[in-house]
């Protein structure tokens, strides 16, 4: 157990340093980039992340695209009348003004054709297409399997 | 003479509103009765990883906590999946009480994947089910949920699941307690289980 815990704190506190990373393209900043480990390559994975829309047009995220997964795709987690489906979502918008979450339960990537298993502390990068602003890329942490979240101290979470 | 049908009138009338009270007094009563000798027992038969069928009836004298899921899902079930095992941590000694189980509604992919493998990750105490299509459908319907296929091409082998994504609890004699809908905080399952504990 003491073990366990050791490793547990030491796992948590390293990795969460990229995530907490922030990029700007123009007007939108990115920010707490994250995906959680998988077991094996056979099932997707996942990516949240932050954008946030500091100036004055709308702008949406169009397309993700990584080296980790050869078939990376938005979609959006949907409850409706107590049934859980998850459509494929073309655009994200990111409103002009606004922040917008990929997070547990809501919009996220799903990353399909993963090329290996995605294990705790490892990183990959993630292209996304705004609209207008263009391509921006991020370094993605990959947190343990029951993360909510990185720990960032500004992540408002 | 006039009195005397008279008198059978009233016997008529008073046995008439006899059989009128008993009916009312006695029609909700017993309904409730009926409502009583069949609560909701949800019930499964189903394979293991192992390949044994496991059936509600083992778990009789634990509280089970259902969950149906696939998966390939890297959304919502991996989310539910971790508040299992979260409030499986907080319940200490008491886990012992408590089975947590994950029904697969799409069981022929999972078997494939390997489904020990996945619920183990989250929590060793999560068995994971996955049966015939056909089994699999008796317990969704036993269960009074929803599952079903839905065919896209911008997911893994061209489908995916909907479903309901709720967490079932049933009591040590099987019967349904209630249910706690997506998103619950593990902190609030973990209370309601704790207070019956």
């Amino acid at each position: 157990m003491k073990h366990f815990l050791l490793a547990a704190s030491l796992t948590l506190s390293a990795p969460a340093a990229m995530a907490c990373e922030t990029v700007t393209i123009g007007d939108l900043t990115v920010e707490h980039a994250w995906s959680k480990a998988t077991i094996g390559a056979g099932r997707p994975g996942v990516f949240y992340v932050e954008i946030t829309n500091t100036g004055s047009t709308d702008d949406a995220l169009v397309g993700i695209a990584t080296p980790a997964a050869g078939m990376p795709m938005l979609h959006e987690t949907v409850v409706q009348d107590g049934i859980a489906s998850m459509p494929h979502a073309m655009s994200i918008p990111v409103p002009a003004g606004q922040s917008v979450q990929l997070s547990p339960g809501g919009y996220h990537g799903m990353l399909m054709g993963l090329t290996t298993a995605l294990k705790e502390g490892d990183s990959f990068s993630v292209t996304l297409t705004f609209e207008k602003a263009g391509e921006v890329t991020v370094n993605v942490d990959v947190l343990s399997l029951r993360a909510e979240g990185p720990d960032c101290a500004d992540a408002g979470q | 003479m006039r009195l005397r049908s008279f008198q059978i009138i009233l016997w008529v009338a008073a046995t008439a509103a006899v059989v009128a009270f008993a009916a009312v007094r006695w029609w909700p009563a017993t309904e409730d009765t009926a409502a009583a000798a069949s609560a909701f027992t949800p019930t499964f038969a189903l394979a293991d990883s192992e390949g044994r069928i496991r059936t509600t009836d083992e778990f009789r004298g634990k509280f089970l906590l259902v969950f149906f899921g696939f998966t390939s899902c890297p959304d919502v079930c991996p989310t539910t999946l971790s508040e299992v095992a979260q409030v499986m941590y907080d319940l200490g000694s008491d886990a012992g009480s408590v089975q947590p189980i994950f029904i697969s509604i799409d069981p022929e992919r999972d078997r494939r994947l390997g489904l020990a493998d996945y619920t183990k990750a989250f929590h060793p105490a999560i068995l994971g089910l996955a049966g015939s299509e056909a089994e699999t459908q008796a317990a969704a319907a036993s269960f009074k949920i929803f599952y079903e296929r839905e065919d896209d091409t911008s997911s893994p082998d061209g489908y995916t699941m909907a479903h309901s994504p709720g967490l079932y609890l049933l009591s040590p004699d099987g019967a349904w307690l209630r249910q706690f809908t997506y998103g619950t905080p593990a902190a609030e399952i973990l209370s309601d289980l704790q207070s019956r504990l």
